[in-house]
């Protein structure tokens, strides 16, 4: 009954979308499902990255610690989305933080299960890599956006239209 | 009603309210007491300093309210600046409103998101209030807001009003934030993707700097939005606001006339001409 109802959740999740019924069953055994509540970090910088998280509920901000700063947010993600991909590549540990902004809930899947089944089976990592490459394009033309600072960029001459 | 669209009529300061750090917000009424000044949601008038200089600037007001003009602005040159100095009975002179504004009652039926970068907020506003004051004839109707920082954000207080309407989806983001903003950081195209709105039944109204248009096009395009519903409020150098002076001519249009705001398939094919 348990797996059945993650197998569900997974199933609906955005980023499962399009994906082989073999592979979400596949899936299903290197996840589980976990909550965060407000202020709670999901993982903190310099940990083991031998998971990555669904988002099903909530909100999230990515953080990095700056000395006399604090944490400062680099971006918030939502419902529908994914964080965390260090556990693709070594060291195998997360570069930023993640903390829970509300209650959330979300699908861990534990990297290093998945990793081998990729090996194992191609298809499924091409399918994985299709997926988490969409996210990291997304990510970087949001960053590329961020780094524009758009809101200065005033049309020529200066009262061209001052809105 | 505007006697020629030539000659700015008199209008009298009211109110002048500093928004942000570089913009402010102008509520002016007729000098003479004759005017009012009937407007669609995304026009603007030419706002004439005298002395000093005139420049097109968005209505930002309820077009339910046409007896005060309520004018947006930045900061960004000599006659702004000046703008900003105004006091209470202060005079100016208006000539408008002009252009083609936002289809809202075209857009009747669907759903409606609106994406707003930066100022760009302002010549939304008329629409959203057009919108929730005829809030049955729309399916979902999406306020997707990003800017720089949370003390950019115009409109704080009409924002947290609108955040607290059940039938009103209101998505706030910042590009940078630090201490204890709470909110979403990341740019304004972020919140498209989980947004609700059914994509195959959405107009959506787009206006900030012209490159985060394009990208909010594509982030649109992505989830489904026709490029036909998609409509852009366009940013050109205007003088003469009628179609006359052909400084604002863009392609075979004029942003004055024709526009300010477009009908994304119609503007496609000029927009990426970097000579324009």
């Amino acid at each position: 009954m348990e797996i059945e109802t993650l197998r569900t959740l997974l199933a609906e999740h955005p980023f499962a979308q399009g994906l082989d019924n073999r592979y979400v069953d596949l899936l299903v055994g290197c996840a589980t499902n976990v909550r965060f509540q407000a202020g709670e970090y999901i993982f903190r910088e310099g940990g083991n990255a031998d998971q990555f998280y669904l988002l099903r509920h909530g909100r999230a901000a990515l953080e990095i610690y700056a000395a006399q700063h604090g944490s400062i947010t680099v971006m918030t993600v939502g419902q529908g989305e994914m964080v965390g991909w260090s556990w693709l590549f070594p060291p195998y540990r997360w570069v930023f933080d993640a903390r829970a902004l509300e209650l959330t809930r979300a699908i861990a899947l534990d990297g290093k299960c998945l990793r081998q089944k990729c090996e194992q089976d191609h298809e499924l990592g091409y399918e994985l890599m299709k997926r988490i490459v969409q996210v990291l394009e997304q990510r970087l033309q949001a960053t590329r956006l961020q780094l524009l600072n758009l809101y200065d960029l005033q049309p020529q001459p200066a009262e061209a239209r001052s809105r | 009603m505007m006697t020629h669209p030539m000659v700015p009529d008199p209008w009298r300061v009211q109110r002048v309210r500093r928004d942000t750090a570089d913009t402010f917000t102008m509520e002016l009424e007729s000098a003479n007491g004759k005017h009012s000044l009937a407007f669609a949601p995304g026009q603007f008038n030419m706002l004439y300093l005298f002395g000093v200089g005139e420049v097109p600037i968005s209505i930002s007001g309820d077009p339910a309210k046409p007896g005060t003009l309520v004018h947006t602005t930045r900061e960004v040159g000599t006659v702004t600046r000046a703008m900003r100095k105004l006091k209470p009975s202060d005079c100016m002179g208006v000539r408008g409103p002009f252009g083609v504004g936002w289809p809202v009652t075209e857009a009747r039926g669907a759903d409606v998101v609106i994406v707003a970068g930066g100022i760009g907020l302002a010549p939304l506003r008329p629409a959203l209030y057009q919108l929730l004051a005829a809030r049955n004839y729309y399916g979902k109707v999406v306020l997707l807001y990003g800017t720089r920082t949370p003390a950019d954000i115009l409109f704080r207080k009409e924002l947290q009003n609108w955040h607290s309407r059940f039938d009103l989806e209101v998505h706030v983001t910042v590009d940078r934030a630090m201490g204890n903003w709470r909110g979403n950081v990341g740019v304004v195209t972020t919140l498209i993707p989980r947004a609700p709105f059914d994509p195959h039944s959405t107009v959506a109204m787009v206006c900030g700097p012209e490159v985060m248009m394009r990208f909010t096009v594509q982030e649109l395009e992505k989830r489904g939005v026709a490029l036909e519903n998609i409509y852009l409020s366009m940013e050109r150098n205007m003088k003469c606001a009628a179609g006359f002076c052909g400084h604002c001519q863009y392609g075979p249009t004029f942003i004055c006339k024709d526009g300010p705001v477009f009908r994304y398939d119609r503007l496609q094919p000029l927009m990426t001409v970097r000579e324009m």
